[in-house]
């Protein structure tokens, strides 16, 4: 095995261990946003009366939303581990190692990129128990689980860059409902052609969560529908490329200055 | 020392840390509008299902909702502060010094009731920017305000309760998950009428939904049941009350 293969192993395999061994960490990504899916599929079951809703379950239209705000939580996740290893100095120890910084950035990804397949598998697993029909079947269940992959390593690429250029594990829980304000202004409690208020539909427009969504909500409720497929792909993507691009070059100005 | 003396003492404090450090006081803030924003903008088409009927629209119908859970959180992050002084030490200092030390959770209990109202200003202010209509009168807005107080009220003593019998933020979870969930399970997006299946269910038996109801019943110029969710806002007032001055008991008799 490589050098660096070597080491990305022994990050990763912390990185599992950790995350593993931290309920807190596991069980509100996974209980959460389920808890307000079926809430919400409960008290809007009658927006698809609605003429143009696309669905007559409102649960498989909602089924999408965990997907991004369990990533949400994947960001926190992430950030506040990769901080409390610059809080506690682990990252300080690195630097006097051989280990180079790219290394260290994908293995510590590899908790939050294992925990995102996990609830990715166990929303989907909710939505089948609770009768939700997947239009692309297995193969579009196949595809969810890989996006679920690339949603949780692109949010949690943008947490380690948080982490890295803040170095504080509270400054990440503070930046919290900021990235909020991204899921809620989305469509994701109405398809964005019956957001009747002018600006939030704009808004809901300009969002790439809402894309995201949308991408996720195609393969449970309409099949394989390509163009929602490439915009939801390609925002997580690019996403994931430029957060991967700052988180590295914020780790290796850490790592300068220590 | 008085006990008003403790109790300006205590809040005094509370609200200079929760006014004063952003981490504490953006949520605060920034939540109900999110939630205000997502709800009475994203689902504005949910008036068109037959059936909805509030007059004065869709956004004063969320802001009810939105009101009494901000005025719940409030208190329920305030009682997120009395889980950190206990477990930083503080508290067991302010145990030691107060001679009233019931003054010391009313001065939590005012200091979550003052950090609520500076939220009520702003997301008053908001709904009325974006168009809210408001059907009630005067009577029927300090009606309103009223009903969110006690909600304010009822969220503190819960929380603090829980704080002073766990004496540590870990018990967050179980301040916080309660509370959403009884607000969660009532008629949030539509009236109780058009709900269906468990959700009914659940949101005929909340007394959270009857409180609701009223609220928006004020701003609508016609509150249902106003005695009624009066009474339960009170008796839920003094329930959580002798739970919170329990909690107290409890902490001393730890030696917090």
């Amino acid at each position: 095995m490589s050098t660096t293969m070597t080491q990305v192993t022994a990050i990763a395999r912390r990185s599992v261990v950790r995350t593993s061994r931290q309920p807190a960490s596991i069980i509100p990504p996974l209980v959460f946003p389920v808890a307000l899916m079926l809430v919400n599929a409960g008290g809007l079951r009658r927006s698809t009366d609605l003429p143009g809703f696309p669905t007559t379950s409102f649960l498989a239209f909602a089924l999408a939303v965990p997907f991004i705000q369990g990533a949400l939580f994947s960001t926190m996740n992430a950030g506040t581990d990769i901080a409390r290893d610059v809080q506690t100095g682990f990252v300080n120890r690195l630097s006097l190692t051989a280990l180079r910084d790219f290394p260290l950035l994908v293995g510590q990804l590899a908790g939050i990129l294992v925990l995102g397949i996990v609830q990715v598998a166990f929303y989907i697993v909710v939505g089948l128990i609770a009768g939700v029909h997947f239009a692309s079947g297995p193969a579009g269940i196949a595809v969810l689980l890989l996006y679920g992959a690339i949603v949780a390593l692109s949010f949690g690429a943008l947490g380690a860059f948080l982490a890295y250029r803040t170095g504080s594990g509270e400054t990440i829980q503070a930046l919290f409902p900021v990235l909020f304000v991204f899921l809620f202004i989305s469509s994701m409690n109405a398809p964005r052609n019956l957001i009747g208020v002018d600006w939030f539909r704009i808004a809901a427009t300009l969002n790439p969560v809402s894309y995201m969504i949308e991408c996720v909500r195609s393969l449970i409720i309409t099949g394989w529908d390509w163009q929602a497929l490439a915009l939801g792909f390609g925002f997580v993507i690019v996403l994931g490329l430029i957060s991967l691009r700052l988180a590295s070059g914020a780790l290796r100005a850490r790592m300068t200055r220590t | 020392m008085s006990t008003v003396n403790v109790i300006r003492g205590v809040s005094w404090r509370t609200l200079k840390n929760a006014l004063t450090n952003p981490q504490i006081l953006l949520p605060t803030m920034l939540f109900p509008l999110f939630f205000f924003t997502a709800f009475a903008g994203g689902l504005s088409q949910v008036s068109q299902i037959p059936g909805f009927d509030f007059p004065p629209g869709y956004t004063a119908f969320q802001f009810v909702f939105v009101l009494l859970q901000s005025a719940a959180f409030s208190g329920v992050f305030t009682g997120f502060g009395v889980a950190r002084d206990f477990e930083g030490g503080f508290a067991k200092r302010l145990l030691l010094a107060a001679p009233r030390r019931g003054g010391i959770v009313l001065g939590y209990a005012f200091a979550a009731l003052v950090r609520w109202s500076i939220v009520a200003v702003l997301l008053t202010v908001v709904a009325l920017a974006v168009g809210m209509n408001l059907a009630g009168g005067a009577v029927d807005l300090i009606g309103l305000y009223t009903l969110a107080a006690l909600v304010n009220f009822c969220g503190f003593f819960w929380a603090g309760g829980i704080a002073m019998r766990f004496r540590t933020m870990q018990a967050g979870p179980l301040m916080q998950m309660p509370v959403f969930l009884i607000l969660f399970f009532a008629p949030v997006y539509v009236p109780l009428n058009l709900l269906e299946g468990w959700i009914h269910g659940v949101a005929t038996v909340n007394p959270l939904t009857y409180l609701l109801e009223t609220g928006r019943g004020f701003v609508a110029g016609d509150a249902p049941h106003v005695a009624g969710a009066f009474a339960i806002a009170i008796g839920l007032g003094l329930l959580f009350w002798t739970w919170a001055f329990r909690g107290l008991r409890n902490a001393e008799a730890a030696g917090a």
